[in-house]
């Protein structure tokens, strides 16, 4: 299957590389708008009543963005042959990252399971949906120290329970809601017109699934796996630093942040870090999005 | 509300409760279950009961939180999003950096503004909020804003008007509804961001510090009721704006979810 | 019916040699799309005319240029002696689409006003003559209602009232009754009649339908496609729309004289599909 075949369609990988242009644009603008507050800006920032509205100007709070970028290569720690703080922040990212697939797999299967359970049928949907929304009012610390507990009483696969799958359980637990909702509302998307139809070819339930509402939800599901990868990085970070797992992007923020009196512009190496990360794992998925455009044709916003 | 729909969406979701939390106390108490594994909802009822001033008042600083982020961002947003509408090179820098923003961590950004701003006030959670909140209301908004039915604009070109007669007659009306779903999946975003921000120091008022502090005390049963009322905060939040949303598009067509 | 076209005073509207051709701008992907040749068309005041024709003869284009919301790449359009431009700029006419395209958000009334409080109109007579329209189209009950508590015919009503608000002379309607059912259209063709016959305005109303353009209009033009022209005028003697008209043997002559002018190779010689 050619890519984008066909007349006078165009690529679907042009809008994206469209937005990746204008996003590209725009933080080029943001490092303007941060390096021009700077040089206007006072050391004390500017407060309100005692509340301070906006932010310290100096280099301890605000480091340059080239301060930044050249931390990177410097070592991390000053004790001897430490490495350079990029392959530290790149060390993290990767554990991390691998963390928050893992998390997106689990959370898109349970999700993806979840909706075909609730759009068969209808009484799951109204008994779950309400707390399937509520789920995730649940603030994750809260979930962590379980989820810790319960895996010290299992074992996968003959293996005993590792930090990080508890970390993945929770990403997993973000991501599922965004593909649980997209989901079921692209299975229960075809119209009457085309459910009458297969009825009309004593089609069953099954069937019906798998030749009709599978590929009408495809523009549903795709927004949501993005929604979704979101979701497991944040769960991802958030869940490292409730659990206290060594090694990830989280834990290294927190780390940075502490020690930042010291050193300022060490902390922002870490917030890339997981910037980037969040990124990556959305153009990822962004390029599932182009592999599925044949089932999506008019393009999902 | 017609006796079949309260049974589907009200009656069925509170017997799914209820049974759940029969089952979740019986299999505490049956099988034995340790505290820190996991509390059985009357130890988390007793828990509710005895803390509940404490409760509520770390209810109230990070609902203030999330309500004045959330705010901030929703004007900021809505600003944003007329500009957007009325420069289409706004729209075009703006709406790709949504989507970087909402595949990014925002909470991470919370310690460097508290180095930034203080590490004393609330200000840095609030900023937090109020950019978790600013995105998913600015895209929508922008939406609205944008979508114009065709016979509509015809119409007003009939009419001789004017681009301002356009976006005050036809525009802005018509985004109100778009605006209200932003709303509505902002308040949620932002119950969850006040809170979850607090994990990255800070002041300690809020939920989120209680229920870090109660876990690393191994009260669990004090720390799922904090937990208890983190959610019904965040219910509180979306409730309100579901509510807005439902009175600002009275008389229209109902839109989907 | 309205009165005799009258010739000399000035014409509603007047096309001279008009010609609109579409993507004519290079697009290697849409090859030029020509909608319209060599239409010379006067439409009389007060004067109804249907424009009838299939699919792709230019009907509704025509109609559009009459309103300047299309410009037309060759020729001249004038409306009550102006530009076409200048006649909308000065509201001249009042346009329906085939979509009723009501303000979901505003009651029947505050739609109705739409265009008077467009143009600066103050509040007590907006309100004024929005009853006076009420009660023209019979929706008088209706006016605190939304737009989705309406049916088709009603919305329609509603959205012919607002072309009238302003008193044009002329009035564009672009199938206004085709998404409706027929004993409907029926009704709302009567009361269209009655409503031109009250204002004395002109009207170019573009239909598909052989007995509407008969039983509404003073003359059919009768319009064929590729490339689309005007290929027969059919004028129409009936007199006094009655009850009975739909049923009389005039009528039915006059249906057969425009459906064989549909179905006639016309003058050029080119043959129809």
């Amino acid at each position: 299957m050619k890519i984008g075949a066909g007349p006078g369609r165009p690529w679907p990988g042009r809008r994206h590389l469209r937005s990746l242009g204008a996003g590209i644009a725009a933080f080029v603008l943001l490092i303007l708008l941060w390096e021009g507050y700077k040089l206007i800006g006072s050391p004390d920032g500017f407060s309100l009543h005692d509340v301070r509205l906006l932010p310290r100007a100096d280099d301890d709070s605000m480091p340059h963005v080239w301060q930044v970028v050249q931390r990177f290569s410097e070592p991390e720690i000053s004790a001897a042959g430490s490495s350079s703080v990029l392959v530290a922040v790149l060390k993290a990212a990767w554990f991390s990252f691998r963390i928050s697939v893992a998390g997106w797999l689990g959370g898109v299967l349970v999700g993806v399971l979840l909706a075909v359970l609730m759009q068969r049928f209808r009484t799951a949907q109204d008994a779950l949906l309400p707390y399937i929304i509520v789920s995730q009012t649940v603030p994750l610390v809260a979930i962590a120290p379980v989820i810790v507990g319960w895996g010290g009483q299992l074992a996968v696969f003959g293996q005993p329970w590792q930090p990080w799958m508890s970390v993945a359980v929770i990403s997993g637990y973000l991501a599922f809601f965004p593909v649980a909702v997209g989901m079921l509302r692209g299975l229960n998307s075809p119209q009457p017109a085309q459910l009458g139809l297969m009825h009309s070819y004593a089609a069953s339930w099954w069937q019906t699934l798998v030749r009709l509402r599978l590929p009408a939800s495809v523009g549903y599901l795709v927004p949501a796996l993005r929604l979704a990868a979101a979701a497991s990085v944040i769960g991802t970070i958030v869940a490292e630093i409730s659990t206290g797992t060594r090694g990830g992007i989280g834990r290294l923020i927190i780390e940075y942040a502490q020690s930042a009196t010291g050193d300022p512009a060490r902390p922002w190496t870490a917030i890339v870090g997981a910037a980037g990360l969040g990124l990556v794992v959305a153009a990822l998925v962004s390029l599932l999005d182009v592999g599925l455009s044949r089932f999506n044709p008019a393009g999902a916003r | 509300m017609t006796v079949a729909i309260f049974v589907r969406r009200v009656l069925t979701p509170v017997i799914f409760g209820v049974l759940l939390l029969v089952v979740w106390q019986l299999f505490v108490d049956l099988r034995d279950i340790p505290g820190y594994l996991l509390p059985s909802p009357t130890a988390i009822g007793t828990q509710l009961r005895e803390n509940l001033e404490d409760i509520l008042a770390s209810a109230r600083a990070s609902g203030a939180n999330a309500l004045i982020g959330l705010i901030a961002g929703i004007v900021l947003a809505v600003i944003a999003a007329v500009v957007a509408a009325w420069v289409p090179l706004v729209e075009r820098l703006l709406t790709p950096m949504a989507s970087a923003v909402s595949a990014m961590p925002i909470v991470a950004l919370a310690p460097v503004l508290s180095i930034m701003f203080s590490a004393t006030s609330d200000l840095p959670r609030r900023i937090v909020v109020a950019i978790v909140a600013f995105f998913p209301v600015f895209v929508t908004t922008v939406r609205g804003l944008t979508r114009i039915d065709p016979v509509h604009a015809e119409l007003m070109r009939s009419y001789a008007a004017g681009g301002w007669d356009l976006t005050r007659v036809i525009r802005l009306p018509g985004a109100v509804p778009y605006l209200f779903t932003g709303i509505r999946v902002a308040s949620s975003l932002a119950v969850i961001s006040a809170v979850v921000a607090e994990y990255f120091g800070g002041l300690q008022n809020g939920l989120g510090s209680r229920i870090t502090s109660a876990a690393s005390n191994t009260a669990y049963a004090r720390a799922w009721a904090y937990v208890v009322a983190a959610i019904g905060l965040g219910l509180v939040f979306y409730l309100a704006s579901l509510g807005a949303e439902r009175l600002a598009t009275r008389g229209r067509a109902p839109s989907s979810t | 019916m309205s009165t005799q076209v009258q010739m000399p005073t000035v014409a509603a509207v007047a096309l001279r040699a008009v010609d609109k051709t579409f993507g004519a701008g290079g697009s290697k992907q849409a090859a030029a799309v020509t909608a319209l040749t060599g239409i010379d068309l006067k439409v009389a005041p007060g004067e109804f005319v249907s424009l009838i024709g299939p699919s792709g003869c230019g009907k509704s284009t025509l109609m559009r240029l009459v309103a300047d919301l299309e410009q037309p790449s060759a020729g001249t359009i004038e409306v009550f002696g102006k530009t076409a431009h200048q006649a909308r700029l000065d509201q001249d006419y009042g346009i329906a689409f085939q979509a009723a395209g009501l303000l979901p958000w505003r009651t029947v009334r505050a739609n109705i006003e739409l265009p008077l409080e467009v143009h600066g109109v103050g509040r007590p007579e907006r309100r004024a003559r929005a009853e006076e329209l009420l009660e023209m189209v019979g929706l008088a009950d209706f006016a605190g209602h939304r737009p989705d508590q309406l049916s088709g015919g009603m919305q329609q009503r509603v959205a012919i009232a607002r072309a009238l608000a302003e008193r044009p002379r002329l009035l564009l309607m672009d199938e206004p009754f085709g998404a409706l059912d027929e004993m409907t259209r029926e009704r709302m063709q009567d009361e269209l009649v009655d409503l031109s016959a009250q204002t004395g305005c002109a009207v170019i109303f573009v239909t598909h339908s052989i007995p509407e353009a008969v039983y509404l209009s003073n003359r059919v033009v009768v319009m064929s496609p590729r490339p689309g022209r005007v290929s027969a005028i059919v004028p129409i003697a009936l007199g006094e729309r009655t009850e009975g008209t739909r049923e009389d043997t005039t009528f039915f002559a006059a249906v057969t004289a425009v459906r064989e002018a549909l179905r006639a190779p016309d003058r050029q010689g080119v043959e129809p599909r």
